[in-house]
């Protein structure tokens, strides 16, 4: 494996090795050793083209406990600012001597730009392209789905996870509905008709408009941010009307099955998507998911740059 | 000093030998040579009219890094085309008099083949005011046909004004059928592949619903309208239904919607991004079959150079068109005749040179071939095959979907005003 674009990029097979790595990580971290040697000399970029402190602290975080030379490199205050191009910041990194590059673009498909132009040759991992993808987030959401529901082998099988929001512009969703059915769940997609594709009636995913309708059967409900900017391209009409239709308020809280658990990528919108009882309650897995993340990457990392058939590695003769 | 083209087949039909002196014919039969006339031989290939584009993108005056009159001329006589139209989306905006002739001008000074100029409809190509459209029409330029195309002229009123107006110089308003409010940011067609490459959809409805509106507006005032880049099966039944009831419509389809498809975007290479967008398979199917029933009247290319640096990126940043020229005979004959035993040469004559030059008043091009006629004609090798290098464009740019693919046939010669400009892919 030499770039992570995609979930479909990845065989079931190749899930189950990251997501059992993140497990392996996770049980070393359980003791003192905080820090591996495994990518010590190799130097990652976090390209970040959107403010995202979350997932590029995550993924620095990642890499530093791997022993990772990291720069981090964001559009604001750089030359991006003044109109230089994908291509050229590429190729600057590239000069750099950049092993593997982790970008975050506004532009759905700029990580496969990157990967597929031959502006580079390092390795390219998609931290979240557009309304495209963030294969990242999906695999820590089910490697925390799996541990909590204790699937050891990652098999999600009999499982309902409800997706509630704003389908359309989100590459959690994408990401997530790809993942999920490919490790076995059942996924449902609730939100409103504005905010769900034209066209995903064909990603084998239920489509609910009613939240109230599915709440009870879900196993996991999976949150998405909504955007407050949607309102003036008409998805729908009020913040407070998305709220009483879609929000994980206390009432739906309190009709979930008690073995049930809520996640969300963040950052939240309290009181809109999701209210503070429901997003602080004993099932929100939202921490979790944030801790987890560390882990995943961390294994994504390994895969992609420290394992013995590195591509990029072997390019290099090492 | 004249040619003699011996054994053609005329159409793909009756072999004969035809004689030019002076840009026209003069004889048809069975011929032979006089002294100091260049004698092609021709036993084998077809011989068509040249062809007719009604849709070119020049890029000059203003993106002369793009393309060029000249350069873009070239890139006709390769593809078989004796005469293009220009589009008037350059910098200055051909929405003025003075414009259109310096086009003209230029196309005369430096192009291989007749240069037609377009003019656009409205001031700027803002859709707020119309340009002085008589002014172009009354110009040493005669132009006939007014197209804001890269824009659409949405307000209702605007176009309406603008289809009266031409009537009184039999004119025609070439319309780029896209509803703007229903395609803000749009990437590329909305269907299964936009939903999951997370890419904002160009939804077909945005190019029906003015189509639609136009064809009403067409009917009542009892003009012209010319519909440009056709690209959905709901296009072809709504100009199908216009044409039934007599309303003066015609359509063109560019050869990319007709052998392309949505499903190129995955991988986001901005070589496929165009606009109107690749569709699905069944519009495909329903273009073809439109072309083949007349419903759609022409192939017209769309040719849309751009330089490296606007493809050569993100998918979003990137701006939409490919070439077309040099390719429109052999993916045409790819997307109609693949598999059948036979080409049906007086139907590729007919869509793409016989009616755009009749749609057009061009009245030397499209001629029947027959003694009189302008010698602007093209020959044809219907056995061979083209394989597209995009290193090797006669075009300055190289943004052609088609690098590398095997295209059936091969245009042996185009003749333009009875001399030959192109001989096996050498512009003379």
């Amino acid at each position: 494996m030499r770039h992570l674009l995609s979930i479909n990029d990845l065989t079931v097979q190749q899930a189950h090795e990251i997501l059992t790595t993140a497990y392996e990580l996770d049980r070393v971290s359980d003791g003192q050793i905080k820090k591996l040697p495994t990518l010590r000399g190799r130097t990652i970029v976090n390209l970040f083209f959107e403010d995202s402190t979350r997932t590029r602290i995550s993924f620095e975080s990642a890499a530093k406990r791997l022993s990772a030379d990291v720069i981090n490199f964001s559009a604001k205050g750089s030359s991006v600012s003044k109109g230089e191009s994908l291509k050229d910041t590429a190729q600057t990194l590239q000069a750099m001597g950049a092993d593997g590059v982790i970008i975050r673009h506004n532009a759905s498909g700029a990580a496969q730009r990157l990967a597929d132009s031959g502006w580079i040759s390092a390795s390219v991992i998609n931290a979240g392209d557009g309304t495209h993808e963030h294969p990242t987030q999906a695999l820590l959401d089910s490697y925390t789905i799996a541990r909590n529901f204790e699937r050891e082998n990652y098999d999600l099988s009999g499982l309902t996870i409800g997706i509630v929001g704003d389908i359309l512009h989100s590459r959690v969703a994408r990401s997530n509905v790809l993942l999920l059915r490919k490790l076995g769940a059942s996924v449902i997609l609730i939100a409103p008709p504005t905010l769900i594709p034209v066209g995903a009636e064909s990603w084998g995913a239920t489509i609910s408009y009613s939240f109230d309708d599915v709440i009870e059967n879900l196993d996991v409900v999976m949150t998405l941010r909504i955007q407050h900017e949607r309102m003036s391209n008409f998805f729908f009409p009020s913040l407070q009307e998305y709220s009483r239709g879609y929000g994980l308020d206390d009432s739906r809280l309190s009709r979930m099955k008690a073995s049930a658990v809520i996640m969300h990528p963040g950052p939240m919108n309290r009181g809109v998507e999701i209210s503070s009882s429901a997003a602080d309650s004993n099932q929100s897995l939202v921490l979790r998911q944030v801790t987890n993340g560390v882990f995943v990457r961390m294994a994504v990392l390994y895969h992609l740059l420290g394992g013995p058939q590195s591509a990029t590695q072997s390019e290099m003769g090492i | 000093m004249g040619i003699l083209i011996k054994s053609a087949s005329v159409l793909g039909t009756n072999v004969a030998d035809i004689r030019i002196k002076d840009g026209i014919v003069t004889e048809v039969g069975s011929l032979t040579s006089q002294t100091g006339e260049e004698v092609i031989e021709a036993a084998g290939l077809v011989l068509l009219p040249g062809l007719v584009d009604l849709h070119t993108h020049v890029r000059e005056p203003g993106r002369e890094d793009a393309e060029t009159i000249e350069t873009a001329s070239h890139a006709a006589a390769k593809g078989g085309y004796t005469a293009l139209s220009p589009m008037a989306n350059t910098h200055p905006v051909a929405d003025t008099a003075g414009v259109v002739e310096q086009v003209a001008r230029l196309g005369a000074a430096t192009s291989r083949v007749d240069l037609f100029p377009i003019g656009a409809v409205t001031k700027g190509l803002a859709g707020e005011q119309l340009s002085e459209i008589g002014a172009m029409a009354d110009s040493s330029a005669r132009v006939r046909i007014f197209s804001d195309d890269g824009k659409c002229v949405f307000d209702p009123l605007v176009m309406r004004r603008a289809l009266e107006y031409v009537k009184r110089f039999d004119g025609i308003v070439a319309q780029h059928a896209q509803e703007p409010r229903l395609t803000e940011g749009a990437q590329m067609n909305e269907g299964t592949v936009s939903a999951e490459l997370g890419l904002t959809g160009w939804p077909a409805i945005a190019e029906e619903s003015i189509i639609a509106r136009d064809i009403l507006i067409a009917e009542h005032v009892g003009s012209r309208l010319h519909i440009c880049h056709l690209t959905t099966a709901g296009g072809v039944e709504l100009v199908r239904w216009a044409k039934s009831r007599g309303v003066k419509v015609t359509a063109e389809v560019t050869p990319h919607h007709l052998l392309l498809t949505d499903e190129l975007a995955r991988g986001y290479d901005a070589v496929y991004k165009v606009n109107p967008p690749l569709r699905s398979h069944s519009d495909v199917l329903a273009l073809r079959a439109g072309l083949i029933d007349g419903t759609i009247d022409i192939v017209a290319t769309d040719h849309a150079p751009h330089p490296e640096e606007d493809k050569d990126c993100e998918w979003q940043a990137a701006a939409f068109g490919m070439l077309g020229l040099e390719t429109a005979l052999g993916v045409v004959v790819k997307a109609l005749f693949e598999g059948s035993a036979t080409i049906d040469w007086k139907l590729i004559a007919d869509r793409m040179s016989v009616r755009p030059a009749h749609i057009a008043g061009y009245e030397a091009h499209g001629q029947a071939i027959e003694v009189g006629a302008s010698a602007h004609l093209i020959l044809v090798d219907p056995k061979a095959t083209t394989t597209v290098d995009r290193t090797k464009m006669a075009s300055k740019s190289k943004n052609t979907p088609y690098d590398a693919m095997a295209l059936p046939t091969q245009i042996t010669h185009t003749i333009y005003g009875g001399a030959v400009v192109m001989t096996n892919g050498t512009v003379l």
